[in-house]
């Protein structure tokens, strides 16, 4: 009989910290491109398991709060914690390998490569065979092989994407696309998820899909998420808390109910002068 | 009739019973196969005899009885098909409901069929019945196949596919006797007891439960398995909706009956994948379908280099010229087959391949009229492809096309041991082994469906050609005529309007009016394509269908499709003076088409009222607001201002209806 257990409930990579716990620190950082100032003084912290998201209007200093977080950008003042470990500077590979993927604003994939490929891809990270195995493709490389392939199955499955395993991705919708990138960031295995914009550009079926599966991806399998995203609706009915960001200083940071009633978030969405 | 297993020396009237011979003779070959996570499942005959004994020893330890009723939900997957054959095992009724189904409709047939327990696909089906739990306190027991998403759901009548039939395998374990009762229970079972219900997709009205008894159920099988030289070397692909009588019968019945395998798509969007990587040997589609496939091949002609499409283009016109009469071994002159041969390897083949017909041993299409143009494209490539007329009531054969004596405007001649006449009034009637015996609870119903002496009405209006073949000319009840007294076939009418590509739907009006007039629908894939090719932007279905360019096209469609009726006797009289193009896509989801997609044209008729009537008043447009309801359930509205356009209508000697049904 080949039933195999159920792989579509997956449990959360182990990474020895309790739900509820913290997971990352934002300490006092702050960040400047020359004289512009993106991010100022800038502490908050997202705890294990929960979803978390980050808004603010245009220009608030969102992506790049993103940024220092997986390591791109290196911020001139202040520390991240994660799992325990203070850094302040870190190469994104680095980020990889410490359970931190993200997906981006503007879709990020190889367009040439199939729907399958671009999944496999993120598994890269954790394939442990070198590249001269790689290319023998026999005895334990091949064995490595068949591991991945059956996770990637697994979030093929999970994503509902089969019927578009072998197609380009470059000639798929915007919309699958972005299940796409979803898709290669989970293969990581994250601990914590970076979500950019993950609906930017969607129309309401496809947004409502796309929640689903954040839903289904921090309650199935227990990951961390931090989002940015513009629908208000959508960040209020997905995020445990949220934090505000307004000309790279927080405003508010909280439950959504609280952080709807706050003057100063109400004044800056409805754009009243500083 | 019946035969005979000589190794157990049972009669074989029950599908349960060719589970146990099925497990015995071909043990090692394959039964189902599914492919999940990337990869195709398969379980031999014998693997399947012991997934459905411990699923059924699982809803027994769960309260099953004997008569009690289990819906079965969902889309084509293998522990669903377990599930019919684990009831009828037990002796209780599996009832499939369309998994489309809005909660409403699905709440009335599981209320009507008083169905205690369901085995449902997933979290959507469940969170369905759960919105209306509270109508059906009847329904105990739910049993999911797939666990995602509801780890957090309240358990109580909540139960995992997978740990029912862990429950029924530790019994198994506990008791060894048990095995062998259940065998014995089996053998022990009556062909009288229903065998399954089926709900009508409700073309006319609500749906009603057709039952069906085992014996006769398993006699239909046999017939038409015998028919088509069906073997346990066959395959399929089971991808149309479970409920309907066409996958129970075609799949699940024939399957058991001649022991072929029956594969399970990984999804409804990737159905035409798997059909190219499985190949199946026996098919069926709705024409539908036929036409979809079609479509998309001319579509991907239109948009390849011209060498390839001065290739292709020469040899569909080899197989129109030879095909049918090499496929049929009629006499083809040498030339003729040489270039046929060579299409074959060129064209043909590969684009069989293609569309994963390359096996096809035997295909069918039922459902609706059939285009001869499509027809015959699909039959010149070489698929032996033919017609069957058919219905729930008579567990589906009424009639089919022998190899050979195959023609797209007829549906053939009556099926093995099935009994037809034409009532006075043009009605069909049949007796056949497969046909039900009665609605369920609806006694009024059932005796208003039978005649005095046992024949089926079919309430479809049709003749017997010279040939001795069927033609069904439209519902009998929709079937009137114009004030001039011409007969008008609104079907008739509407099959002609579709057989162009540009054309998905079309409703025609004209029962007791002056003239025929007509609702059309435009395909949004070929004339959308059709636009793109022509830099016509749009931004909805809405905008393209009130485009004066596609307007146009229609147009010159219901001109053809006049001078068309107006070669047929019968028909000239009804040809379409006046249409339009409608605003909206035609939808199941607002109740205008049955969930098997037929036309609702009663209900079309209410809420286009105001549409029907500027037809006949001679105006030139009209503002409607539509109610629509989009795929979550919410509703919202469409408003428009509809064209209406004339036509020109042919002469010819108009024939009146008496003169032409005898």
């Amino acid at each position: 009989m080949n039933l195999r257990p159920d792989p579509r409930e997956l449990a959360a990579p182990d990474d020895g910290i309790a739900k509820g716990a913290m997971l990352l620190e934002v300490k006092n950082v702050s960040l400047s491109f020359g004289g512009v100032k993106a991010i100022t003084n800038i502490s908050f912290d997202i705890l294990k398991g929960e979803i978390r998201a980050i808004i603010g209007p245009n220009g608030a200093g969102k992506t790049s709060m993103l940024n220092v977080i997986n390591g791109f950008y290196t911020p001139q003042q202040g520390t991240i914690v994660f799992r325990g470990e203070e850094r302040r500077a870190m190469k994104p590979h680095h980020a990889v390998r410490q359970g931190i993927a993200r997906t981006f604003q503007n879709v990020a994939l190889f367009k040439g490569m199939s729907t399958l490929d671009n999944i496999m891809a993120g598994r890269s990270v954790k394939m442990k065979r070198g590249l001269g195995w790689q290319m023998l493709w026999h005895g334990p490389a091949l064995a490595e092989e068949i591991e991945h392939r059956e996770k990637v199955e697994e979030i093929i499955d999970f994503l509902e994407i089969q019927h578009i395993r072998r197609t380009p991705v470059g000639k798929l919708p915007y919309g699958l696309q972005k299940r796409v990138e979803l898709g290669r960031a989970l293969a990581m295995e994250p601990s914590l998820l970076l979500l950019d914009e993950p609906m930017a550009g969607m129309n309401l079926e496809e947004k409502e899909d796309m929640s689903r599966f954040i839903i289904d991806v921090n309650q199935q399998r227990g990951t961390t998420i931090a989002l940015i995203e513009h629908d208000m609706g959508v960040v209020m009915d997905l995020s445990d808390r949220v934090v505000v960001l307004d000309y790279g200083k927080k405003i508010a940071d909280g439950v959504p109910d609280a952080v709807k009633a706050n003057k100063q978030v109400i004044d800056a969405y409805l754009g009243v002068a500083h | 009739m019946v035969a005979t297993a000589s190794t157990a020396g049972m009669v074989l009237d029950t599908f349960p019973k060719y589970l146990l011979l099925n497990a015995e003779r071909f043990g090692d070959r394959p039964a189902m196969r599914h492919k999940d996570f990337g990869i195709w499942q398969s379980w031999t005959w014998s693997e399947q005899k012991a997934q459905v004994r411990s699923l059924a020893l699982g809803l027994q330890a769960l309260g099953v009885r004997h008569g009690d009723k289990i819906a079965i939900v969902g889309t084509n997957r293998p522990r669903l098909y377990w599930g019919f054959a684990a009831a009828q095992s037990l002796g209780a009724i599996p009832v499939p409901v369309y998994a489309d189904a809005v909660a409403e409709e699905m709440a009335y047939v599981l209320d009507h069929a008083e169905v205690g327990f369901a085995i449902v696909q997933d979290q959507e089906q469940v969170d369905k019945i759960q919105s209306f739990a509270e109508k059906i306190p009847a329904l105990k027991v739910v049993i999911y196949d797939e666990p995602r998403g509801l780890r957090d759901y309240d358990r109580e009548h909540l139960h995992d596919f997978a740990d029912v039939q862990a429950s029924g395998e530790a019994l198994l374990q506990a008791d060894a006797q048990l095995a062998k009762w259940w065998e014995e229970n089996i053998r022990q079972a009556s062909g009288d007891d229903v065998s399954v219900m089926l709900y009508t997709s409700g073309t006319t009205g609500r749906s009603k439960g057709v039952m069906i008894k085992a014996v006769n159920a398993v006699n239909a099988a046999a017939d038409t398995a015998e028919f088509d030289k069906l073997s346990e070397q066959d395959s399929v692909l089971a991808y149309l909706p479970l409920a309907w009588v066409g996958d129970h019968y075609l799949n699940y019945a024939q399957g058991y009956v001649s022991g072929f395998c029956m594969a399970c798509p990984e999804s409804q969007q990737t159905i035409a994948h798997d059909l190219r990587e499985i190949g199946p040997t026996f098919y069926f589609a709705p024409p539908r379908i036929f036409e979809g496939l079609l479509t998309s091949v001319t579509i991907r002609m239109e948009d390849a280099g011209w060498l390839k499409r001065k290739i292709f283009d020469h040899y569909v016109g080899v197989a129109r010229k030879h095909g049918q009469a090499i496929l049929e071994g009629r006499p083809v002159p040498l030339l003729g087959r040489l270039n046929y041969a060579l299409g074959e390897m060129l064209v043909y083949g590969p684009l069989k391949n293609v569309l994963g017909l390359s096996k096809i041993r035997v295909a069918y299409t039922a459902g609706e009229a059939i285009g001869e143009d499509l027809f015959s494209f699909f039959r010149s490539l070489g698929i032996n492809l033919k017609q069957l007329y058919g219905q729930t009531e008579a567990f589906l054969y009424v009639t089919v096309q022998k190899d050979g004596e195959v023609r797209s405007d007829a549906v053939g001649p009556a099926a093995p041991n099935v009994d037809i006449r034409i009532s006075n009034d043009g009605e069909v009637q049949f007796r056949s082994p497969g046909m039900f015996s009665g609605y369920f609870k609806q006694d009024e119903q059932t005796r208003e469906t039978l005649t005095r002496d046992g024949y089926v009405k079919t309430g479809d209006a049709g003749f017997f050609d010279k040939d001795g073949q069927l033609k069904i000319i439209d519902r009998a009840k929709d079937v009137g005529k114009l004030e001039s007294g011409a007969l008008f076939a609104p079907k008739y009418i509407e099959n002609t309007l579709k057989f162009f590509p540009n054309i998905k739907e079309a409703v025609a009006f004209g029962d007791g009016r002056d003239f025929c007039a007509a609702f059309i629908n435009i395909d949004l894939q070929a004339v959308g394509n059709w636009a793109e090719r022509n830099n016509i932007a749009y931004a909805s279905y809405q905008e393209l269908a009130g485009h004066p360019e596609v307007y146009r096209i229609i147009a010159k469609h219901v001109d053809e499709t006049n001078l068309r009726l107006s070669r047929e006797p019968l028909m000239a009289g009804a040809q379409i003076k006046r249409f339009l193009v409608l605003h909206k896509e035609l939808d199941a989801d607002d109740g205008e088409l049955t969930r098997t997609l037929k036309v609702r044209r009663s209900f079309v008729g209410e809420r286009y009222g105001e549409l029907i009537e500027a037809l006949y008043d001679g105006s030139k447009d009209k503002y409607i607001e539509t109610e629509m309801t989009f795929e979550d359930g919410r509703k919202g509205k469409v408003h428009a201002t509809v064209r209406i356009e004339d036509a020109r209508v042919y002469d010819a000697k108009v024939e009146k209806f008496r003169e032409a049904a005898e």
